[in-house]
């Protein structure tokens, strides 16, 4: 399944064909209003964000009234439930750490190799079999990857088959899973970069005597490694941002996770979980909400900008 | 020397007088059996849940999944209520979506000039809009409707106005690629014959562009479809035994019955999980090919 979004942190190519408007006719009746339409349908993208800021911020900042930042930021107990309520927002950071690590450990080799496979040795014919393949992972569900992960993988495979020590969720189940679904991800974008690196770079090398691993590895790796790094960290911002599969499987017990087969909870399986409940517009446990949302936008939107900004300085034009 | 047209479709040219000598040491082996297991991981996972899924909810693969209301016990429920609710929120989302994300596109691609600062805010503004996490899009909708006073926030617009707005960056960034194919030639003959540059767009750019926006926004809606985080946030975790009905109606949608299904403790319902999992892929699984076949099949090569 092609996932257009992909192309984000892709190459991008030099300003396309535009027409030259000094050819163009006066403007009709009535075109002015069309193109003005046009442009609040542009605006409108750019209010969204506004929208995002505000919406985020308002309840978040009645937040940070009654809860300091500091114990929000680094406090180690996640209670905001209890009598004793406590917001200390560690544990669900410790555990997106741990399902956005684990997702990495799977989707990065594999992606990458699934990259190479395509971009450097498979025909074009196979290559157009084998790509539309691989992106229906990306189109799957992700609640259906969550079912899979709980059913399938924590009960299945590490319970009954292989025994481990675990209870009835895992970060790593969530974690595994999750990385298969970013293997898509990974794999297109360097996929984009390796095959934009110039045809005579391989020849050159094939002509100094390298085969086919080494021109690979020591040309055309180093010449995609931006956009190669553009992939892995957009399949981070992924990592981050998923919220069914750990929803469903990485458990709902906020505590700071030690161990992979231990359960815990993501900023976003709070967010999720804590949407289920009954809250009312503008109480702490409201506002709560928006406090870790906003702290899940932070974090994304500076992985994006990151991201953006390797691509710019070590991209190499050819 | 050649260079690599990135636009079109991809010919890398073998390397002259690659021998076999080199490609056949141990190390170049390993290295591309390393390749192909990367690959066959990810396709033998893809076959391994699609296998446990279709075999779990085989039993519930009947058409009560589809004739019948959610239940109690899991013998006789189906999913009425959700194909329905995800078939009303998907056709919200488009009526909204789509025709804004191409007019956003068109603005951008064909009007608006890219040297100027502002015209650069709103492409960077897009690309960040597409890698904000979907949850994030639920939590601004349910801050919006509050806004508005709207007390119970699971309702079908409120539901279809957060996938929109997750799901217009993905169209509008299609549709500028699909656009920016059109070669600028196509543009230039129909000024050159006294057009005016909305014309131009009207009946020469966009009809041009038509396939590509059309695989973009059917991929963009599957995505909307198989969507789950925004609308939980919503409230659409409910249990509900009417047909939706209109625009403020309460609904739940297919991917929500199957977290919901998924969540409970009997047996039974996990079979329902995995038949409503199986009656989603299916639908995912056909429009995405409609897609990939639009786009083999309609669009043109300049």
């Amino acid at each position: 399944m092609t996932s257009v979004t992909e192309k984000v942190g892709g190459p991008r190519i030099a300003s396309g064909p535009r027409p030259s408007s000094h050819f163009a006719g006066k403007p009709r009746h009535g075109e002015t209003i069309i193109k003005a339409i046009l442009r609040v349908a542009a605006i409108a993208t750019v209010l969204t964000t506004v929208g995002i800021l505000i919406a985020l911020f308002t309840p978040a900042l009645s937040f940070f009234a009654e809860v300091p930042v500091w114990e929000f930021l680094f406090g180690t107990r996640w209670a905001p439930r209890f009598a004793d309520a406590s917001f200390g927002v560690l544990p669900l950071v410790t555990a997106t750490l741990w399902t956005t690590g684990i997702a990495l450990v799977v989707a990065v080799p594999f992606g990458l190799g699934a990259a190479i496979l395509l971009s450097e040795y498979a025909k074009p014919n196979v290559r157009k079999v084998l790509k539309p393949l691989l992106e229906i992972l990306a189109g799957v569900p992700t609640v259906v990857y969550g079912f899979f992960a709980l059913q399938f993988v924590q009960a299945t495979v590490f319970r009954e088959w292989l025994e481990l020590p675990t209870g009835a969720f895992s970060v790593l189940a969530a974690g595994l899973v999750m990385g298969v679904m970013i293997i898509p991800t990974v794999a297109s974008i360097s996929e984009d970069a390796m095959s934009a690196v110039p045809t005579a770079m391989r020849q050159g090398s094939a002509a100094l005597g390298a085969n086919r691993m080494q021109t690979t590895l020591r040309v055309v790796f180093p010449a995609a490694l931006s956009g190669i790094v553009a992939a892995i960290v957009l399949g981070i911002s992924r990592a981050v941002g998923e919220t069914m599969i750990v929803a469903i499987a990485a458990g709902n017990q906020a505590r700071i996770v030690s161990n992979p087969l231990e359960q815990g909870q993501t900023m976003t399986g709070f967010i999720a979980n804590a949407a289920l409940g009954d809250s009312r517009v503008g109480s702490l446990e409201y506002n709560t909400l928006f406090a870790v949302g906003l702290l899940l936008f932070v974090i994304t939107l500076a992985i994006n900008f990151i991201s953006i900004r390797v691509v710019r300085r070590y991209r190499e034009i050819y | 020397m050649r260079t690599v047209d990135i636009k079109g479709p991809l010919v890398v040219a073998k390397p002259l007088g690659t021998g076999t000598n080199g490609e056949l040491r141990p190390s170049a082996l390993i290295f591309l059996s390393l390749l192909w297991l990367s690959l066959l991981v990810a396709f033998g996972v893809l076959v391994t849940l699609l296998i446990t899924i279709f075999i779990e909810g085989q039993n519930k693969l009947t058409m009560d999944l589809i004739t019948n209301f959610p239940a109690s016990t899991p013998d006789n429920a189906g999913a009425r209520p959700a194909i329905l609710g995800s078939i009303w929120v998907i056709i919200t989302t488009a009526v909204l979506a789509i025709p804004i994300g191409i007019a956003a596109a068109v603005h951008l691609e064909e009007f608006a000039d890219s040297r100027k600062w502002y015209n650069r805010l709103v492409e960077l503004n897009v690309q960040n809009l597409a890698a904000v996490p979907s949850i994030v899009y639920g939590l601004l909708a349910l801050a919006f409707l509050a806004l508005l006073g709207v007390g119970d926030t699971n309702i079908v617009i409120g539901g279809a106005f957060a996938l929109t707005l997750l799901i217009l960056p993905v169209i509008i960034i299609s549709t500028r690629e699909a656009l920016r194919g059109v070669p600028r030639e196509i543009r230039d003959g129909s000024l050159a014959l006294g057009a005016t540059e909305w014309q131009t767009t009207w009946r020469q750019t966009l009809p041009a562009a038509v396939p590509g926006i059309a695989t973009g926004s059917i991929l963009a809606l599957s995505r909307a479809l198989g969507e789950a985080a925004p609308l939980l946030v919503l409230g659409a975790l409910v249990y509900i035994t009417f047909d939706p009905n209109g625009l403020l109606s309460g609904y739940t949608t297919l991917p929500i019955q199957i977290f919901n299904w998924t969540g409970r403790p009997q047996e039974g319902f996990h079979e329902l999980a995995a038949a409503t999992s199986v009656l989603l892929l299916v639908v995912l699984l056909l429009m995405n090919g409609l897609a990939i076949f639009i786009r083999n099949k309609f669009q043109k090569r300049w």
